[in-house]
């Protein structure tokens, strides 16, 4: 399977929106190589600005561009755009409901060996509870690049969560990618799957391992954490009775937390959520990293099963 | 007034040298991490911790000792590389940098390394520890004094500023920030990515004594830091003009070694520069 890191995937996708439209503005905060806005500061450098060493300012100049008729996308590392300049994305961007995204890579521990002060396990949750911000968590590169199209045509605030890892594509180019809208990976009636981000290739494998057991598992690619697809998930509880979520952030307050809201409130059934367990991160290579903390093919067929018991 | 002498200056001379070897050998084990601004900033480093600061590697937490705060974290190699030669830990542990579960994570972690005092890496955090010391320090009439290490992309953060203002205003007179003027950032040089300059009408305007010096001239170190010690009720600024990646002809001054681990040929040409 071909693949390629969401932050790749943006770094193109940007050059391609760049020549649509001229109203398309990129900043960033001297980290353009890594997060990728370097391809469109190539192309169209009198649009690019890189704020220096200054991700509070970054966000607020963003807020200005915006404010002037700008359609504005501004990268950090996931740590520094929504922990640096919280209030900045929060009062400048959110409340103001301006069109800006947040277009943060190198989020979870696949960070790798920058260790913990590097690797934000909690970026989800606090950007999922400012209003007005859309979160979204593509699962590859093709998706990012349609999420990408579809953010420039909705205008408003909006935090998108990238990696920086190669993931497996997922997707063709004419998938109907909708933001707010999960999709149906596969179709089973045992428990239903709900994963994002590169979690969601991990799951598809577990899913198929199990189905050669006579398991039928559905899992969802649940891109958009908020506005969460709320339809689509009491519809899984009643049709498979459980749920597992799984993604590379905090078992607090993330998918996990938005997927067992919508479940108690309307239709309790047993969920149990994946992740990282309330602990920072660390050094160590991605993959070794995924296994240190339980991200793994083997541990979410684990959970399935167990899950199944509780049924 | 510290004495400098010939002596000292050999001393703290060798250390560094052994500090680059090390700061080397650990990034080519480890295949990650930065290099570039470790090396421009291992004479300063080297002079803090075999010439000025009182600091027991059998005591790392005395309440008297002097105290480092490397605000630039990614440097973490120089800070590891000053402890393991001062006896913090064995020298050893160098192997393991970046490796899962070693105390010498990517960035320094102070709950996991004896000799570490501030956990850092998310720049411009640093500093505010360092006044948050020095505060403490004053509080509790304790004579300690306290070093911070910025670098000079560091500085564009605006909480730099705040720290700065915050020192000015309580008058940290026991507070030294050496800033590592290398002229790089990642993205390229300072004063085209986003210009901090000039810098010592900064840190003068905001309050601070500024001292200007070759970060690479151990005398020149060694007298700020004299000098540094008798300025009464400001903190000083040390602009120390440096070379990113000093020491290995191949890396100085070239923006790409700035996040990049040297492989083993590398290793190899930069050990034999350094011997
Ligand atoms: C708050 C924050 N933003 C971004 C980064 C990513 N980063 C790490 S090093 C660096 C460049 C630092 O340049 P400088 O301070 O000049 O360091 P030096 O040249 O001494 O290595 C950046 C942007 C970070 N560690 N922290
Ligand atoms: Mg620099």
């Amino acid at each position: 399977m071909d693949k390629q890191a969401t932050r790749d995937a943006y770094g193109k996708a940007l050059v391609e929106l760049g020549q649509l439209h001229d109203n398309i503005v990129v900043l960033d905060a001297d980290l353009s190589k890594s997060t990728k806005t370097a391809d469109f500061a190539k192309a169209f450098p009198e649009r690019f600005i890189n704020a220096g060493i200054a991700e509070q300012n970054m966000v607020g100049m963003a807020a200005g561009l915006a404010a002037a008729g700008k359609v504005v996308f501004a990268s950090s590392f996931a740590i520094f755009a929504t922990g640096r300049a919280f209030e900045q994305v929060r009062n400048s961007l959110a409340y103001a409901n301006l069109n800006v995204k947040i277009c943060a890579t190198h989020s979870g521990i696949t960070v790798g060996e920058d260790g913990g002060s590097h690797q934000s396990v909690e970026d989800i949750a606090v950007m999922r509870s400012i209003p007005n911000l859309s979160v979204i968590v593509p699962a590859d590169g093709v998706s990012t690049r349609l999420a990408l199209f579809r953010l420039y045509e909705q205008p408003g605030p909006v935090y998108l969560r990238l990696g920086r890892p190669a993931l497996p594509l997922l997707y063709k180019d004419d998938t109907d990618f909708q933001i707010g809208r999960g999709i149906e990976l596969r179709q089973g009636r045992d428990a239903t799957v709900i994963a994002c981000g590169g979690m969601v290739s991990l799951a598809l494998e577990a899913c198929r391992i199990l189905a050669e057991e006579g398991i039928q598992v559905s899992l969802v690619d649940m891109h958009t954490i908020k506005p969460l697809d709320q339809d689509l998930i009491i519809r899984k509880a009643k049709e498979t009775g459980a749920i597992l979520t799984v993604e590379e952030h905090n078992i607090i307050g993330g998918l996990g937390g938005a997927v067992c809201e919508a479940v108690s409130e309307n239709y309790p059934i047993p969920v149990k959520r994946m992740g990282i367990e309330d602990v920072f991160g660390q050094s160590g290579k991605p993959d070794e990293l995924m296994q240190y903390y339980g991200l793994t093919v083997d541990k979410i067929v684990q959970n399935i099963r167990l899950l199944l018991k509780k049924k | 007034m510290k004495e400098i002498t010939e002596q000292s200056v050999t001393i703290t001379t060798e250390k560094a040298r052994q500090m680059r070897r090390n700061i080397i050998s650990m990034l080519g084990q480890a295949g990650s991490g930065h290099t570039g601004g470790s090396l421009s900033a291992s004479d300063i480093v080297a002079c803090l911790y075999f010439w000025e600061m009182n600091i027991d590697p059998k005591n790392p937490g005395w309440e008297a000792r002097d105290r480092f705060v490397l605000s630039k974290g990614h440097a973490a190699p120089v800070l590891y590389a000053a402890l393991a030669e001062k006896g913090f830990f064995p020298q050893d542990y160098l192997n393991r940098l970046r490796k899962l579960g070693s105390p010498l994570q990517g960035h320094p972690d102070m709950r996991k390394l004896p000799g570490v005092e501030a956990s850092t890496g998310s720049l411009g955090q640093g500093i505010s520890w360092a006044v948050g010391m020095a505060l403490a320090g004053k509080m509790d009439q304790k004579p300690y004094r306290v070093y911070a290490l910025l670098g000079d992309g560091e500085i564009e953060e605006g909480m730099v500023w705040e720290a700065s203002m915050a020192a000015a205003h309580y008058k940290l007179d026991n507070l030294t920030a050496f800033i590592d003027n290398n002229g790089l950032q990642i993205d390229g040089r300072v004063e085209e990515v986003m210009s901090p300059l000039p810098i010592p009408d900064k840190f003068r305007a905001f309050g601070w004594e500024v001292l200007e010096i070759d970060g690479h001239d151990h005398r020149q170190i060694m007298q700020a830091l004299n000098t540094a010690r008798t300025v009464q009720n400001r903190p000083t600024a040390v602009i120390a003009h440096t070379i990113k990646g000093k020491g290995c002809s191949f890396m100085e001054n070239r923006a790409e070694w700035h996040g990049v681990a040297p492989k083993p040929d590398e290793v190899e040409k930069a050990l034999a520069e350094l011997s």
